[in-house]
Order: C-alpha cells, then sequence, then structure tokens
C-alpha cells in the first residue's frame, strides 16, 4: 500500500464506515454528550485518544499472545480488561503530565470503558485480520469519524433548544430524528472511496 | 406485592429503553427484523439474569475499590458462554448479530444493574430485576423491529402480510437512518401519550 491508499483508508473509516451514523457504535454518549459543543469536543478527544491507543493495544496481545497459543475465544475477556486498564492508565498520566487536558478529558474518560466503540473497533481490527499500519489508520480514521459526528450533532442541538418543535418531540425524540437525517446524508458518501 | 413492583418496573416505569434510554447501539443495529430483536433480546436477558444473580451472590466479597473491573470480568465471561452457545446452536442468528453480542459487556444495562441493583440486594430479589429488565428490553427491540420490519420489508417474522402490495416497502426503515427515525417518532408517541393522560387527569379533578 502506498500514501495514497493510507489517506483513502482514513477517509473511508472517517466518512462511508461513520461508526455512529451507520454502524451504532457508542450511541449512549452519543445521546447523552452532546448537548452542548464544548463537552462534545472533550468527549470526541478522549475518544479519539482512547480509541487509537487501545486498538494498538488489543491488536498486539491478540497478535503476540491470543494467536500463538490459541485462545481467541478469550478475546472478549482480554480486550475488555486491556480497555479499562488503558482508560485507567491514561487518567492518572494525564493527571500527571497534563493537568490543562485532565481537566478538559477528566470527566469523560471514566465514561469511555463502556462506549462500545472502543471495544467494536478493537473486535472490528481482529475480525477484518488488519495488518498493523492499515489497523492504526483504520482506527484513527474511525474514532476521527466519531468526534467529527458528534460535534456536528451537538451544534445541531444547541441550535434546536430555541427552535419550536411539538411538546411531545422535545428532547430525545428530536434528536434522534436529526441524528436519523444526518445519516441519511452520510449514505451519500457511499461509493465516493472504493477500497 | 413488592415483588411484583420490582418485577414491573423494568417493563414500564424504567424501562431501559423507553425510559432509562439506556443500552442503546444494539437497539439502533440489530433491530432490522424480529428474528433479530428477539435473538438479541433472549441473549441480554440470559446475560443479566446471570450476571445479577451471580453479583448479588458475591456482593460480601468483593471489595469496594476494584468492585467495578470484578462485576465486569463476571459478565465478559458470561458473555464469553453466551457468544458460543449461540454460535454452536442458533448458527444464522450468530451471523446476523455479528460483533453486537460480544458487545453485550459495554451494554450499560447490564452494568446498571449491577451497580445499582445486584450490589445491595438479596438473590432472589436481584433475580426478579434482571426478569423484569430484560422482558422490558426485549420487548421494547422487539416493537422497535416489527415497526422497521412491516413497513421496511412488507414482512413479520419472515412472513409477507401485504399479500395485496398495498403498501410498499420502504427500504430506508431497513437502513441506518430508518432506525433514528422510527425510534425518535416511537419516543415522541409514547411522550404524546403520557400528556394526553396527564392532561386528562388534570381535567378529571
Amino acid at each position: 500500500m502506498n500514501f495514497g491508499d493510507y489517506i483513502a483508508l482514513g477517509l473511508y473509516a472517517i466518512l462511508i464506515q461513520n461508526v455512529m451514523l451507520t454502524q451504532f457504535l457508542g450511541a449512549c454518549p452519543f445521546l447523552g454528550v452532546s448537548k452542548k459543543s464544548q463537552s462534545a469536543i472533550g468527549m470526541g478527544l478522549a475518544v479519539i485518544f482512547v480509541i487509537t491507543l487501545s486498538s494498538i493495544m488489543t491488536w498486539s496481545i491478540d497478535h503476540f499472545v491470543l494467536i500463538p497459543q490459541e485462545l481467541t475465544y478469550m478475546r472478549t475477556i482480554v480486550f475488555i480488561l486491556i480497555i479499562s486498564g488503558v482508560v485507567q492508565f491514561v487518567e492518572m498520566f494525564i493527571k500527571k503530565t497534563a493537568p490543562i487536558i485532565y481537566k478538559m478529558l477528566g470527566i469523560y474518560l471514566p465514561l469511555i470503558t463502556t462506549n462500545c466503540a472502543v471495544l467494536g473497533v478493537a473486535l472490528i481490527n481482529v475480525n477484518q485480520e488488519f495488518p498493523f499500519t492499515k489497523m492504526v489508520v483504520y482506527s484513527i480514521g474511525i474514532s476521527v469519524g466519531y468526534a467529527l459526528v458528534i460535534y456536528v450533532f451537538a451544534t445541531i442541538r444547541e441550535r434546536l433548544e430555541n427552535a419550536n418543535i411539538p411538546k411531545s418531540l422535545k428532547g430525545t425524540p428530536i434528536a434522534l430524528i436529526v441524528a436519523g437525517i444526518m445519516s441519511i446524508a452520510f449514505i451519500g458518501f457511499a461509493g465516493v472511496i472504493e477500497i | 406485592m413488592k415483588t411484583k413492583q420490582n418485577f414491573l418496573k423494568g417493563i414500564f416505569s424504567e424501562n431501559p429503553v423507553f425510559v432509562l434510554m439506556l443500552g442503546m447501539c444494539p437497539v439502533l443495529a440489530i433491530t432490522t427484523s424480529i428474528m433479530n430483536a428477539l435473538g438479541m433480546g433472549v441473549a441480554f436477558t440470559i446475560v443479566l439474569i446471570m450476571s445479577n444473580v451471580i453479583i448479588s451472590l458475591i456482593r460480601k466479597l468483593i471489595p469496594n475499590e476494584v468492585r467495578i473491573p470484578a462485576y465486569i470480568v463476571v459478565i465478559a465471561t458470561l458473555v464469553t458462554i453466551v457468544d458460543m452457545l449461540m454460535h454452536a446452536f442458533t448458527f444464522s442468528i450468530y451471523e446476523s448479530l455479528g460483533i453486537f453480542i460480544p458487545l453485550i459487556v459495554v451494554n450499560c444495562v447490564v452494568l446498571g444493574r449491577a451497580e445499582a441493583f445486584a450490589s445491595k440486594n438479596n438473590v432472589f430479589a436481584s433475580f426478579i430485576d434482571a426478569l423484569g429488565m430484560g422482558i422490558g428490553y426485549t420487548l421494547a427491540i422487539t416493537i422497535l423491529s416489527a415497526i422497521r420490519e412491516f413497513f421496511g420489508a412488507g414482512t413479520l417474522l419472515g412472513y409477507d402480510v401485504t399479500p395485496l402490495n398495498l403498501i410498499q416497502p420502504a427500504t430506508i426503515f431497513i437502513i441506518a437512518p430508518g432506525a433514528f427515525i422510527t425510534l425518535g417518532l416511537l419516543l415522541g408517541g409514547i411522550n404524546a401519550l403520557k400528556n394526553a393522560r396527564t392532561k386528562s387527569a388534570e381535567v378529571k379533578e
């Protein structure tokens, strides 16, 4: 694969395979932490950080321990333990070294362990049998796609606060319908990039 | 009386999907057909019941500081068991649910019930709580999938229910946007019913 192919794979992961709008991974924080664009940015950055790091960790453990030892049936347990370990470690590390970033991301980090996008991407990576570089590009692309969508969604929701909508649809129902319309827009990207 | 309330709250007043809005990923992703929703619901209910019972049994043995990792290990073990059983006995459902069976591990409902209920109550109450929550979850995703399957493919449980082609299937209900829009409208409908009920209650008073 040359450089152009990696760019194409990255864009494919961001737009066409969008983790939230077409694969439905990470819906709880998507609906929960998207009421303000500031918190959406924090959540998006935390997700990029954790997905990239934990994908590399889980892929390495899978490749160097689980597959040689024929323990692939242990994937779910091992991966979730690695992810919660990584989240905990990242939290402690950032708290010590970069208090400013910790202030921004701190409260979102514990929530990420139960973000299914993290475990989902780790499982997709090993199910698709990606080689290392491809896996890194795909994981970054997926998490950037998540951050992009949650930020755009939050800005729309901020405007919805002032919109005149039927009483019964206020809150989550209208947010879900907005997400549906965004999803239609993202389906428009299908076929733009061939992998 | 208390047991009955404990059971019914998972289905109505604290329905995990329609009221608490937890565990939304599979709700949106696998509700394309009733068969998938039932498969997911059963797998989810089994995991929830077993995890609630086991965590309630060992709740006094787990030190408070490491309780969340301990819960996750218990849940992940149970999910692996269910995953293997489904792989062995219900292969077609296993194929169509795909990645969402292992993802039951990170379903907020399971961990949420472990933390909020099973860690504080006895085994029987935890069992009833899990049963109610599991049935409530299954019911919710079955309703959603019935709507999506009916309008999206013109079938129910795989049987053609529009023999005269009165309804043209609209593919949008089956693909990704349909999940969001159908659930949004369904929640809006439930809210409208609730509002109408409170209004009529006020009028009566």
